[in-house]
């Protein structure tokens, strides 16, 4: 069976720049892993998650999601995977005119999901991550800690095949990080694949997942339990 | 499923425009304005073609005689002609005094009575169509007897060219207003969806289609374009109604009678309601386009 993302040879430049975002990466990711993108800014991983959630399409080489290349989905299929996929933002992205069920309810709105499966879903996955009580709060009166939870049960409530998360902790202090990312871990148990860009390198070193590491769009370092790498 | 979105997509546009309320009621009335002026040209274009067709219907052909001619030769040869729908006789005598007439003063003539009168008989014939006036009127030439004869070629002519002048003009014009009136929606609706970027940004990482994302856009400028275009034509039927009432108290000259079939008028103001209401849309797909890449 195909893995779940495998990446050939994938080459981005961006235009105006002759810097390349990423160079010749190759890399593949199976269902149900975790893995932690790591390196310094500008190193590549945003760029990386762009392409998986095919916002952007490779320069050169190949991407292929479950054995098909990306960059020759038809609208259709490029809905269907982005509807597989949940995004969570290092600045949450909460629309602040709505509650928080509102909020996670409208993951399933603009998918065109019943009324009736929203009532169903939306108390089911902030149980999960643990905001019950605050379904009827607003984003802006609610911690940056909680904010980002919302934010998860807005991505884990279409039952995504995977969670594509840039920087999910770098507005969060280290106490609100590490259950953030034990959250993420949760999830992650239930099956779904999670993908993180992060530099919260004491969390990545002591959950011992896999790291891809990137330097200057170049694939430096790819182990299973690894760690944040403080020499790079 | 696409009934859930299609619930959703009136639901978003109906909040859009109830927040925007004053911002879609001044585009609806600039809408209105425009398309009122495009449809006004739309009914004087209209009248100006039942005018210049009614005065081409009344063309008469002027049929002079030989002095010596008998007019009742002539009258018996008109008799077999097919085209002809009917005719004067128009005696030199009567002739002149027509002429007196409408030069308002019969003493200047007095002295050319008789022996002396300068003007032939002639014959005022009518032709079945007005487009059967030019080859009739080359048949009649070719009769014995017969001078001359005229059917005001040149007023035929230079009516159907003002018409096609002013047609053309017409269409230019409207298309303008058009222009201005799609250019105005696509600036509101901007603004609307400006005032929602976030959100749009946020949909598209939801995995929602564009169609989803642009079609409650397209239904705020839809109504937007619909009601400013209802208020047009309720207003211009109005106006029209009242001009064509007046015109009618007031007995004008025959050509000056307006088009009051509503055949002819329904066209028109159900175009106009057609035409606003696809500008609202298509000013809002195109404003919204170029938020939808990602």
């Amino acid at each position: 069976m195909s893995a779940l993302i495998e990446l050939e040879k994938v080459t981005k430049s961006y235009n105006g720049s002759s810097a390349l975002a990423l160079d010749a990466v190759s890399l593949e990711i199976e269902r149900g892993e975790f893995v932690f993108l790591v390196g310094p800014s500008g190193a590549g991983k945003s760029t990386l998650l762009k392409l998986m959630f095919r916002e952007q399409i490779p320069s050169s080489g190949k991407i292929y999601f479950l054995g098909r290349d990306a960059a020759r989905f038809k609208a259709s299929e490029l809905l269907k995977h982005r509807r597989r996929i949940g995004m969570v933002f290092q600045d949450f992205r909460l629309l602040k005119q709505k509650t928080v069920f509102e909020n996670v309810a409208f993951a399933l709105e603009v998918i065109g999901r019943s009324a009736r499966e929203i009532r169903l879903k939306v108390p089911a996955a902030l149980e999960e991550v643990g905001l019950a009580d605050k379904a009827q709060a607003f984003p802006g009166e609610l911690s940056g800690g909680e904010q980002q939870r919302v934010g998860i049960a807005r991505a884990i409530v279409k039952d995504p095949l995977m969670i594509l998360a840039d920087e999910p902790t770098g507005n969060l202090d280290r106490d609100n990080s590490w259950q953030l990312m034990e959250l993420l871990g949760k999830i992650n148990q239930g099956g779904t694949t999670v993908i993180i860009a992060t530099h919260a390198w004491d969390v990545v070193d002591r959950m011992r997942k896999r790291v891809v590491a990137l330097e200057k769009g170049r694939l430096i370092r790819d182990e299973q339990r690894g760690s944040y790498g403080h020499d790079s | 499923m696409i009934l859930n979105s299609l619930r959703y997509c009136l639901r978003q546009g109906l909040v859009s425009l109830r927040r925007n309320f004053w911002l879609a009621v001044v585009t609806a009335g600039m809408i209105a304005i425009s398309l009122a002026i495009l449809g006004g040209f739309l009914l004087v274009a209209l009248n100006a073609g039942q005018m210049m067709r009614t005065i081409a219907e009344n063309v008469e052909i002027g049929v002079f005689l030989n002095q010596d001619a008998e007019a009742e030769a002539v009258q018996s040869q008109l008799e077999s002609l097919e085209g002809v729908y009917g005719y004067t006789f128009v005696s030199k005598e009567q002739g002149l005094y027509e002429f007196g007439q409408s030069l308002g003063d019969r003493e200047l003539f007095s002295g050319l009575d008789g022996e002396l009168n300068p003007l032939p008989d002639m014959f005022r014939v009518r032709a079945r169509e007005a487009a059967l006036v030019p080859s009739l009127a080359d048949e009649i030439r070719a009769l014995p007897g017969v001078e001359l004869v005229d059917y005001g070629e040149e007023l035929v002519a230079r009516l159907v060219g003002v018409t096609r002048w002013l047609n053309t003009f017409f269409l230019g014009i409207s298309f303008l207003l058009a222009l201005g009136a799609i250019f105005l929606i696509v600036t509101i609706i901007r603004l609307s969806v400006l005032a929602r970027q976030d959100e749009i940004g946020v949909m598209k990482y939801l995995g929602a289609s564009n169609w989803f994302i642009r079609f409650p856009f397209f239904l705020e400028g839809m109504t937007m374009g619909w009601m400013g275009t209802l208020a047009a034509t309720i207003s211009l039927g109005f106006a029209y109604q009242r001009l064509v009432s007046s015109l009618q108290r007031d007995a004008l000259i025959f050509f000056l009678q307006p088009v009051t079939d509503p055949e002819k008028l329904w066209p028109v103001f159900a175009g106009l309601l057609v035409l606003g209401t696809l500008m609202g849309g298509l000013g809002s797909l195109v404003s919204v386009r170029k938020f939808l890449r990602v």
